[in-house]
């Protein structure tokens, strides 16, 4: 059984159609690169799959269940994270914190009053191997918002890998960083690929991270589903080519 | 245990001392017990206000509604159904703290401003009642008629109504379970939801937490805490005031939390104090008391903008 299948999904803004009549199939432990020109609408199909709002037409199964209309948490809830373009995290709080409260949420602890140590035990043991599984573990006391931009962006993953999701979302991990940061981002998602066989769909510029990462590539163009297949398929695919690595060659 | 606990835990004895004490100090410094109760009841509403604003991020400026209905159901009770002031006590919270968790369904569907403006029209509605219907209510002329009572411990009564000292404790005994309440919540995994809603509404949406019966969930808890202070101000003048329920008392316990320390647990305490203790002072000397208090409140918020609590914390750190 597929981990996620979007079927005929479009989203409709006024008269501005951003996505139009896409499908995709994400299989466990499968890692798909979703490409495409600025403004191809891969933000949008992101948003769909996370429930920030919902399809004008078309529905998303996630885990064999219906969750076209379920609002995000609750998509969150059945094992869906995400992570964003501009990284979002609470930059007043240190590494521990901001992992801490995923953790807890994961653990269905968010109405408690308290918890007992036990309970205390297990999260705080999470959150370190969390926190040690993206490299974070000698930072756990600094304060998310002083972190360099890579570290906060493996902050941010880290407290997505905390929900323990059966899908990860990942909005353009490397956007903004330089090439250190983004080689120790791209072995990150690499580790929790291959080693620890999480399903992810990421959205990526970088065409090095793309064909060096994914599975199987979908490229968007002007909302439409251009082309799937593996990297070197559509490496060869000259459709491809024309709208969107020709341009970038 | 590391410095930094201990030096919370020095400043945390450090204020229930000055607490505790306050009655034996304040009359050397030219202050009166009476005093130190209002800067209690008040602070706790200030807390209580808080408790919403600053730790969970959105602003109410219709918290005197809920501050002045605990009022109105404590002097009620005590007037009308029975004379027992822990009674009154728990009339004026479950009615303010009810009506809050009602309107809360409604209230937090909005952000913002509009969040702000939708507490002030709920406010309003409820200070028009209590102005129009003076029947039971007493109208502009507020409730009168009731007085606290003591308190029955079986083999002895408290003499809370003339003694200012024993009502002062009481207050204060009402005030630590209060806090101590509100601390626990805080400390909690619940508490840290509220937390990462303040920190970053759409973070805590992709974690898993159900933004808005987080908020309505602790602006309930806010509306209960809140009654509870407006049902001890009824206690402390044996009188509630339609004006307790006005958006301008709303504003004062805003500007109490802001002025304080809207990021700290105690600024709110502080920013009471300042203020209650300026304006039995300068409300002596003048009728534009009000002006002095709103300059310091500007120059507060222009140089202090974490408040004076957040200034002395930084200062330290």
């Amino acid at each position: 059984m597929n981990v996620l299948e979007i079927n005929n999904v479009t989203k409709r803004f006024g008269n501005l159609v951003a996505v139009r009549d896409v499908s995709l199939m994400v299989a466990p432990g499968e890692l798909c690169a979703i490409i495409g020109p600025n403004g191809a609408g891969k933000t949008t199909f992101f948003n769909l799959i996370s429930g920030y709002f919902p399809p004008t037409a078309g529905s998303i199964v996630f885990d064999g269940q219906d969750i076209t209309r379920l609002a995000t948490h609750e998509r969150v809830v059945r094992g869906m994270a995400r992570t964003f373009q501009i990284t979002e995290i609470f930059p007043e709080l240190n590494v521990f914190e901001n992992v801490r409260i995923a953790a807890e949420v994961s653990s269905g602890y968010r109405l408690r009053p308290w918890i007992n140590r036990t309970e205390a035990a297990q999260v705080h043991q999470h959150v370190e191997e969390t926190l040690k599984l993206v490299g974070l573990e000698t930072k756990t006391d600094r304060l998310v918002g002083e972190l360099a931009h890579g570290d906060q962006r493996a902050a941010e993953i880290a407290m997505a890998l905390a929900l323990k999701p059966h899908l990860l979302l990942l909005d353009e991990p490397t956007a903004g960083m330089g090439d250190q940061e983004t080689y120790q981002i791209t072995q990150l998602i690499r580790r929790l690929h291959r080693d620890s066989n999480y399903t992810i769909v990421l959205i990526e510029h970088d065409m090095r991270v793309v064909f060096h990462l994914a599975d199987r590539i979908c490229v968007l163009d002007q909302g439409k589903m251009l082309a799937q297949g593996t990297p070197q398929e559509i490496a060869a695919n000259e459709t491809v080519q024309a709208a969107y690595l020709g341009h970038a060659a | 245990m590391n410095a930094e606990q201990i030096r919370k835990l020095i400043v945390l004895m450090a204020i229930w001392a000055a607490l505790l004490l306050a009655p034996y100090w304040m009359a050397p410094l030219g202050g009166y017990t009476a005093l130190a109760t209002r800067v209690l009841v008040l602070g706790l509403a200030a807390m209580s206000l808080n408790f919403l604003l600053g730790f969970t991020g959105v602003l109410s400026f219709g918290h005197a509604a809920y501050f002045g209905l605990g009022a109105y159901g404590a002097g009620l009770t005590l007037k009308f159904l029975v004379l027992s002031t822990p009674l009154a006590l728990v009339a004026g919270m479950l009615l303010g703290g009810i009506c809050g968790a009602i309107l809360g369904l409604l209230i937090v569907r909005r952000r913002g401003v509009y969040f702000a403006m939708v507490t002030i029209a709920f406010g309003q509605v409820f200070y028009y009642i209590a102005f129009q219907w003076s029947s039971l209510t007493g109208g502009d002329d507020g409730l009168r008629g009731f007085s606290r009572q003591p308190i029955d411990f079986g083999l002895f009564k408290l003499d809370i109504l003339t003694s200012a000292d024993n009502f002062y404790y009481f207050v204060l005994f009402c005030f630590a379970l209060a806090v101590s309440a509100m601390g626990f919540i805080l400390r909690s995994p619940f508490g840290r939801t509220m937390i990462a809603i303040r920190e970053n509404e759409r973070r805590s949406r992709f974690l898993g937490i159900p933004v808005e019966r987080h908020i309505w969930i602790a602006f309930t808890l806010s509306c209960f805490f809140m009654g509870f202070a407006g049902a001890l101000y009824a206690l402390v003048n044996n009188f509630a005031d339609p004006r307790g329920l006005h958006y301008s008392q709303s504003g004062d316990f805003v500007m109490m939390a802001v002025m304080g320390g809207m990021r700290s647990f105690w600024g709110p305490l502080l920013g009471a104090t300042v203020f209650v203790v300026l304006q039995d002072y300068l409300s002596s000397v003048t009728v534009n008391w009000m002006s002095f208090v709103g300059l310091l409140f500007v120059l507060v918020v222009l140089f202090f903008p974490r408040g004076l609590l957040g200034f002395f914390q930084r200062s330290k750190a």
